[in-house]
């Protein structure tokens, strides 16, 4: 085998084993209850809010452009226009809100988990913590994980509900077709076992964006250069695990 | 107390520590004086545990580091300040946070209590009503002031400091040395300095091991270092021209 192959499956099993020893930490006893969940709280609405502005943004756009792009590919007399409300429905609850908006926080939450805990690193508070007698992965990555797992999936919900009204509105105001057609055409098609696979796709994707951000955020070695390195790191990986994600859930639930 | 029998610590080929022997007593500044690169910080770092030496022991009152289970490092660890090279504030929080932050962790009170005790520790470090400002509104010297006043929030038995002058002005490092020098003597610390800088060393240091190229080669106090035979600690003492020229005139 060639030695590089060799050396990058090295590199890999190391840093696999040294992100799950990381997991393992991430669930330790905390030291203080009351301070952890304030931190979670803290990092839930850091996350949450912070982000919500963005998702919604990219997902009225979204709902649009899907909207104009089915009627212009389905210009034939015998399909009914409803059938437009029901692909932007079904594309935005099984593959738009999902992944789009995991791919959107890997860029925006992901680069910010790997640069805040980089910095920390860089400045030694994370070594300051330590000696405090702090479990410093428990106490900084814990809480980010968790925020993640809930407001990741909350932000997903309001990427679909605002790409299928973004859809709904420009078909409506371009004279594409109506608001009942549109929604006749959502209606008929709608399954809620897709809204259960979104969010399974959503919890998936805030795990790999949490903790690999913050993988790549806690390790940092060096300065200023090192952490942005790492931040960037952080979302090429996050994408990657995204889109490798997406391929393999809907072989495994559709 | 803490004591050091035969430490040794390598990195790959680099054997950075090698069979370092010292006890380190309470009420003492203790010194650790090297070059750069002469293996003080990793000694520190050995000592508050963030590395494990690869050889030798470590103990706190007699009892060793290694044997200590979970808890007992815990509650040791909460009995450990430090002061670091940086200060190692956390910037989201402001000063007074800072400080309330080991005590919210590790010392539930009242806020009352909480309060009164950051209060007091930040008018100990001369920077009482700085409590609203955050680490970015802070000079360097100020901002040590404010790392030395959470390292002894919580009471601790032992400090740590890592290069506590640098970066400051002589005048300002003077004030950092006497609080360091005072606070070790009134609740009884075992305060052990990190530095290269030798006036701290003659100023404030009552125990002084020399670290070279990985080695303790001398050890003593600040009246014993002028007469040192060692070359390379009179390397490091006697570093500038005008104190060559002073140690050949006295002799």
């Amino acid at each position: 085998m060639d030695f590089r192959v060799i050396l990058g499956l090295m590199s890999f099993f190391y840093h696999f084993g040294r992100y799950l020893l990381m997991l393992r930490q991430m669930l330790a006893k905390p030291e203080n209850g009351r301070m952890y969940w304030e931190e979670t709280v803290r990092q839930m609405a850091s996350i949450g809010l912070g982000s919500v502005g963005i998702v919604a943004f990219v997902a009225v756009f979204m709902g649009g452009v899907s909207a104009v792009q089915t009627v212009y590919q389905l210009v034939a007399p015998y399909i009914s226009l409803t059938v437009v409300g029901s692909i932007v429905t079904n594309s935005s609850i099984l593959e738009l809100g999902p992944s789009v908006t995991s791919l959107v926080s890997a860029g925006k939450i992901g680069s910010n988990i790997a640069s805040e805990l980089g910095y920390m690193r860089s400045s030694e508070q994370i070594d300051a913590l330590e000696i405090m007698g702090v479990n410093p992965v428990a106490y900084l990555v814990g809480p980010k994980v968790l925020a993640c797992l809930t407001m990741i999936p909350l932000l997903v919900i309001v990427s679909i509900s605002t790409a299928i009204l973004g859809g709904m509105v420009i078909c409506q105001f371009t004279g594409l077709i109506t608001y009942d057609q549109f929604i006749e055409g959502a209606r008929s098609s709608f399954l809620a076992y897709d809204v259960f696979f979104a969010m399974c796709k959503a919890v998936t994707f805030a795990f790999f964006i949490s903790s690999v951000s913050a993988y790549h955020g806690y390790h940092v070695q060096g300065g200023a250069l090192e952490v942005g390195r790492a931040s960037t790191k952080a979302v090429v990986y996050c994408c990657i695990l995204i889109l490798l994600g997406d391929y393999i859930l809907a072989e495994l639930l559709l | 107390m803490i004591r050091l029998q035969g430490i040794g610590k390598r990195f790959g080929d680099h054997q950075v520590l090698e069979d370092i022997n010292a006890t380190f007593g309470p009420g003492q500044v203790n010194m650790v004086i090297g070059a750069s690169g002469s293996g003080k910080s990793v000694l520190m770092k050995i000592m508050v545990g963030l590395v494990i030496p690869d050889q030798g022991d470590l103990q706190y009152e007699n009892e060793s580091l290694a044997s200590m289970d979970r808890e007992a490092k815990q509650g040791l660890r909460q009995n450990i300040g430090m002061l670091f090279q940086n200060a190692a504030l956390f910037d989201s929080l402001t000063v007074e946070d800072n400080l309330l932050f080991p005590l919210r962790m590790f010392k539930p009170a009242s806020r009352a209590e909480m309060l009164e005790r950051a209060a007091y520790c930040l008018e100990r470090v001369g920077l009482a009503g700085k409590g609203p400002l955050y680490p970015s509104e802070l000079s360097g010297g100020m901002k040590k002031r404010v790392g030395i006043a959470r390292a002894i929030v919580l009471g601790p038995r032992y400090l740590f400091c890592d290069e506590p002058n640098s970066g400051l002005d002589p005048k300002t490092s003077l004030k950092i040395d006497h609080l360091i020098r005072d606070l070790t003597q009134e609740f009884n610390i075992t305060t052990v300095v990190n530095t290269h800088d030798m006036n701290s060393v003659l100023e404030c240091a009552d125990h002084i091991i020399f670290l070279h190229k990985g080695h303790k080669t001398w050890e003593g106090d600040r009246h014993e270092i002028l007469r040192s035979e060692d070359s390379a600690l009179n390397e490091l003492v006697y570093a500038t021209r005008f104190l060559q020229q002073f140690r050949d005139r006295s002799s």
